[in-house]
C-alpha cells in the first residue's frame, strides 16, 4: 500500500487537513499476529518513503516480533515513577517535536500509569491525530467495552482495559487479524507466545479452543460491523455530496435513525451491562440514547453515601459511552420513566430484569410490569444479566 | 435445561467413525480472500514457507500462471510439482502429486474448472482425492467462487462466474482463515479478476470491494459459527452463549404481528444474525383467528424468518425452551391482554417469561 492511499483512505472520516488516519489492527487473542502485521505494513510504508515511527511497541520476547521492528526508528519510551517502580510509558511530546507522518502504537486498549499525562493510551493517540500524524495501532476484540459482558460470558474473564466504542468507531479502517484457533494454540504450545508456564496457565483459562472459536466469531463479526457502518456512512455522504463530513477528531458519531433508546439506571450493578447492551444495540440500529436516573427527591446529594457513590459511577460510566444521563425526581419510577420516554419521543425503554431476591411476591406490584403497562406505545426490554 | 448438544448412540458411532477418518485422512486449510489482491496466494506460500522450515515435506501442486514478485521469490524456495497439460489446458497433476506423495500440497484456486478429460471437473475435487489419500492441503479461494453466494456477488460485481466451489466445502474444512485487508490494498495489487471494470450498476470500485468484504467476513463467520457448534457437539459440551444474535419473534392468532415482525428483522439484519418465529400450535381456532396467524406466517416467511410450531401445555415453558435450545438472545412478544394461552403469557406468565430469561433479553411490544 502506499502511502498516499492511507491518507486519502475514508475521505468522508474527516476533510480536516489536520486530522491524522487512525488504523486499527483488530484481533481475538494474543499472538495471532496483530504487531507482526502492523510492523509488517510500517516496514511497507518506509519503503515507500514514508517517515514513520515506532512510538509504542511491546515486543512481548517474542523473537519473530523483535526482528520485525528492527530497521524502523523507535521514540524512546517517558520513564516513570509510581510507588517505587519505574514504567515506560508512550512519550507523547517527544513524538509530536519529532513530528513523522505515521507512528505505531501497539496496544491500543492499554491504561496508562498513573502520572502520564492521559490515563488512556487511546487519549494519546488522539493527541497524535489531532497534530495530523496517522497512527497504526492494535487491539483485541475482548477490549471493546459494548462486548465486556459477552467476553465475561465467554471466558470468564472481566477484561479491564477496554476501549468505547466510539473510540473505535472514529477509525478510518479497521483490519482483521485472523489466525485459525488450532494455529494459534500450536503456537503456544511451541512457546512462540509465552513462557512455557505462562503457555501452560494459558490454555488452562483463556485459550480454552471453545472460547478461542467463539472469540474469533466476536471479532469477525465487529469487522463486518465496522465495514459496514463505513460504507453506509460512505453511501450517505455521497448521496448528500462533498464537503459535508467534518467530524471531530474522536468525536461521537451522530444518529442516524429516529430510534431512540432510554435506558434506566440506579445504584443496582446489573446498571452497567444494562448501559452496555443500551449502547451496544443503539450502535447497531443508528439510534441515539439517553440514560436516566431517578430518585425520590431528584438530589443525589439526599440518598445514603454508598448508593450514591454506585449511581455516579454508573452515570460516569455511561458518560464514557457518549450516553448523556439524567437525574430525575419522582416518587413513582415507572411512571416517571415513561413520562420522560414520551416526551423525548422514546421508542424503546431499556430495563434491568430484576434480580430474583428482589422479585415481588404479586407480579403486579413490580417495576417491571408496571412499566410494561404505561409503555403502551413504546417498547420495552427486559435486559437480563449475562451469566455463566 | 436442553440435551439437544449432547449426541445420541448413532451420532456418538458417526462421530467415531469421523474421527477414524480424520486420522487418516489429510487436513485442509482455506485461506479466504474477498477479491483478486488482497493476499491470499502470498499468505498461503509464506506458511507452506514457514511449515517446510518446521520440517514437514511441502510441495506446490498449482498456481496461478501470473503472480505477483513477493509471491515469486516465495515460489523460488519450494518444490514445485509442474502442471500438466490437458486438451493444451494446464491443469494441476494430481497423479504426480500421489507418486510424490508429500505431507503437504499447495493448491492456488480451489475453484478452478478442470478441462473436459481431466479425474475430475472441478480442481476442489483433485483436492478431496489428495486428502483422502492422506495428503493435507493449503488452499486459497475467492468469495466470488463460493456457490451459495455467487449470486448476491454477481449483484455487487456485475460480473458471473462459472467455476465454483459449494459452502460446504469450506464449512468441512479442518481450518479456514480470513485475509482481510482494506479496499485499497487490493486495488493497488488486484491481479485482474476484479479490475476497474468490474463495478456493477451505481457503485464506485471502493464501494463494491468494501461490500464483498463485509460478505466474506459474514460467510468467514458463519463458517466459524458452524465449527463451533461441531465442536461443541463432538465435546458434548453445552453451552448456552454464542457470538451471534438470534431473535425469536413470539407471533399468535390474536394479534397483528407485522410491526414486531419487521422490528425483528431490522434487528437480525443490523445484528447480521438470525431470525426465527414461533407460535403455539393449537386446535380450535376460529377462522378469524387462523386468518390473523396465516398473515403473521406470510410475513414471517417474506422476512425469511425460520418458522417453528411449538407444542406445550405451558407457553412461556415452551418458549424459553426452544429459545436455549437455540441459543436465542433475544425473545420479541406482544403485550396484548387477550383469550386463551396468550394471556397467560402477558398476565402474570410475562413475569415466568421474564424470570425463567436468563442470559436472553425480552422486548415487549405495544399491542
Amino acid at each position: 500500500m502506499t502511502f498516499e492511499c492511507f491518507q486519502h483512505k475514508m475521505p468522508h472520516m474527516s476533510e480536516s487537513p489536520h486530522r491524522g488516519k487512525l488504523k486499527i489492527f483488530l484481533g481475538y487473542a494474543a499472538g495471532v499476529g496483530k504487531t507482526y502485521q502492523m510492523l509488517d505494513e510500517a516496514h511497507k510504508l518506509k519503503d515507500e518513503g514514508v517517515d514513520i515511527v515506532l512510538g509504542y511497541f511491546e515486543p512481548h520476547g517474542r523473537k519473530d516480533t523483535i526482528a520485525k521492528a528492527g530497521g524502523l526508528e523507535l521514540v524512546p519510551r517517558r520513564q516513570i515513577e509510581y510507588r517505587g517502580a519505574t514504567f515506560g510509558e508512550t512519550d507523547v511530546q517527544a513524538i509530536l517535536r519529532r513530528r513523522p507522518q505515521v507512528c505505531v502504537i501497539d496496544e491500543f486498549a492499554h491504561t496508562n500509569i498513573p502520572g502520564s499525562q492521559h490515563a488512556k493510551r487511546w487519549e494519546d493517540v488522539k493527541d497524535l491525530l489531532r497534530a495530523g500524524i496517522d497512527v497504526l495501532t492494535t487491539m483485541n476484540v475482548q477490549h471493546l467495552e459494548s462486548l465486556n459482558d459477552q467476553v465475561w460470558q465467554f471466558t470468564g474473564i472481566r477484561v479491564r482495559e477496554t476501549i468505547p466504542d466510539w473510540v473505535v468507531k472514529q477509525a478510518d479502517e479497521v483490519v482483521m487479524v485472523d489466525l485459525p484457533p488450532q494455529a494459534l494454540l500450536n503456537r503456544l504450545m511451541r512457546g512462540v507466545v509465552y513462557t512455557p508456564e505462562k503457555a501452560r496457565q494459558a490454555m488452562e483459562n483463556f485459550f480454552k479452543e471453545s472460547t478461542l472459536v467463539a472469540l474469533r466469531e466476536l471479532a469477525i463479526r465487529q469487522t463486518a460491523h465496522e465495514v459496514d457502518i463505513r460504507h453506509s456512512v460512505q453511501n450517505e455522504l455521497e448521496a448528500v455530496g462533498p464537503g459535508n463530513a467534518n467530524l471531530d477528531v474522536l468525536s461521537a458519531p451522530g444518529p442516524r435513525s429516529s430510534e431512540c433508546i432510554l435506558i434506566l439506571i440506579s445504584e443496582d450493578p446489573s446498571s452497567a451491562a444494562l448501559i452496555r447492551r443500551g449502547r451496544r444495540v443503539a450502535d447497531y440500529l443508528q439510534a441515539s440514547c439517553l440514560a436516566v436516573c431517578i430518585l425520590r427527591d431528584g438530589n443525589l446529594h439526599a440518598i445514603p453515601a454508598g448508593q450514591r457513590e454506585a449511581v455516579e459511577k454508573h452515570m460516569q460510566f455511561a458518560r464514557n459511552l457518549q450516553i448523556e444521563p439524567s437525574v430525575l425526581q419522582g416518587e413513582d419510577v415507572a411512571q416517571t420513566l415513561v413520562d420522560f420516554a414520551r416526551s423525548h419521543k422514546v421508542t424503546q425503554i431499556f430495563i434491568a430484569r430484576p434480580q430474583q431476591k428482589t422479585w415481588p411476591v404479586v407480579f403486579g406490584r413490580g417495576l417491571v410490569e408496571r412499566v410494561v403497562r404505561l409503555a403502551q406505545d413504546i417498547q420495552v426490554t427486559i435486559v437480563a444479566e449475562r451469566r455463566r | 435445561m436442553s440435551n439437544n448438544r449432547r449426541p445420541d448412540p448413532e451420532q456418538l458411532l458417526r462421530q467415531l467413525q469421523a474421527e477414524e477418518q480424520f486420522y487418516r485422512r489429510g487436513r485442509l486449510k482455506i485461506f479466504l480472500g474477498y477479491a483478486g489482491g488482497v493476499g491470499k496466494s502470498f499468505r498461503m506460500l509464506d506458511e507452506a514457507r514457514r511449515r517446510r522450515e518446521r520440517g514437514e515435506d511441502v510441495v506446490v501442486g498449482a498456481m496461478q500462471l501470473k503472480v505477483s514478485p513477493e509471491v515469486e521469490a516465495l515460489l523460488q524456495r519450494m518444490v514445485v510439482i509442474p502442471l500438466r497439460s490437458v486438451n493444451g489446458v494446464p491443469t494441476m497433476d494430481v497423479d504426480a502429486i500421489l507418486r510424490r506423495h508429500p505431507q503437504v500440497c499447495v493448491v492456488d484456486g480451489l475453484a478452478y474448472d478442470n478441462p473436459p478429460g481431466s479425474a475430475h471437473p472441478k480442481r476442489w475435487q483433485d483436492v478431496e482425492h489428495l486428502m483422502s489419500s492422506g495428503i493435507s492441503v493449503v488452499a486459497t479461494v475467492n468469495l466470488q467462487h463460493i456457490e451459495e453466494r455467487r449470486e448476491q456477488v454477481a449483484k455487487i460485481t456485475g460480473k458471473h462466474v462459472t467455476d465454483t466451489v459449494p459452502e460446504s466445502f469450506l464449512r468441512n474444512a479442518d481450518e479456514i482463515e480470513i485475509v482481510d485487508a482494506p479496499p485499497d490494498f487490493c486495488l493497488q495489487r488486484s491481479s485482474g479478476d476484479l479490475g476497474a471494470n468490474g463495478t456493477g450498476p451505481g457503485r464506485s470500485l471502493p464501494q463494491l470491494l468494501s461490500e464483498l468484504r463485509e460478505i466474506a467476513l459474514l460467510l468467514a463467520a458463519d463458517v466459524v459459527d458452524y465449527q463451533l457448534e461441531a465442536y461443541l457437539v463432538r465435546h458434548g459440551i453445552e453451552q448456552l452463549w454464542g457470538a451471534h444474535e438470534r431473535i425469536l419473534v413470539c407471533v399468535s392468532p390474536y394479534a397483528d404481528a407485522a410491526k414486531m415482525i419487521a422490528s425483528g428483522k431490522r434487528n437480525a439484519d443490523r445484528f447480521h444474525g438470525e431470525l426465527f418465529v414461533a407460535y403455539m400450535n393449537q386446535p380450535d381456532l376460529t377462522p378469524e383467528e387462523k386468518a390473523v396467524l396465516d398473515k403473521n406466517l406470510a410475513l414471517a416467511r417474506e422476512a425469511s424468518a425460520r418458522i417453528e410450531a411449538l407444542d406445550g401445555e405451558d407457553p412461556s415453558r415452551t418458549i424459553m425452551l426452544f429459545a436455549r435450545a437455540h441459543g436465542v438472545t433475544q425473545i420479541f412478544l406482544t403485550n396484548r391482554t387477550r383469550s386463551h394461552w396468550w394471556d397467560r403469557i402477558v398476565g402474570r406468565p410475562l413475569d415466568h417469561l421474564i424470570r425463567a430469561a436468563e442470559n436472553i433479553d425480552v422486548r415487549v411490544f405495544p399491542a
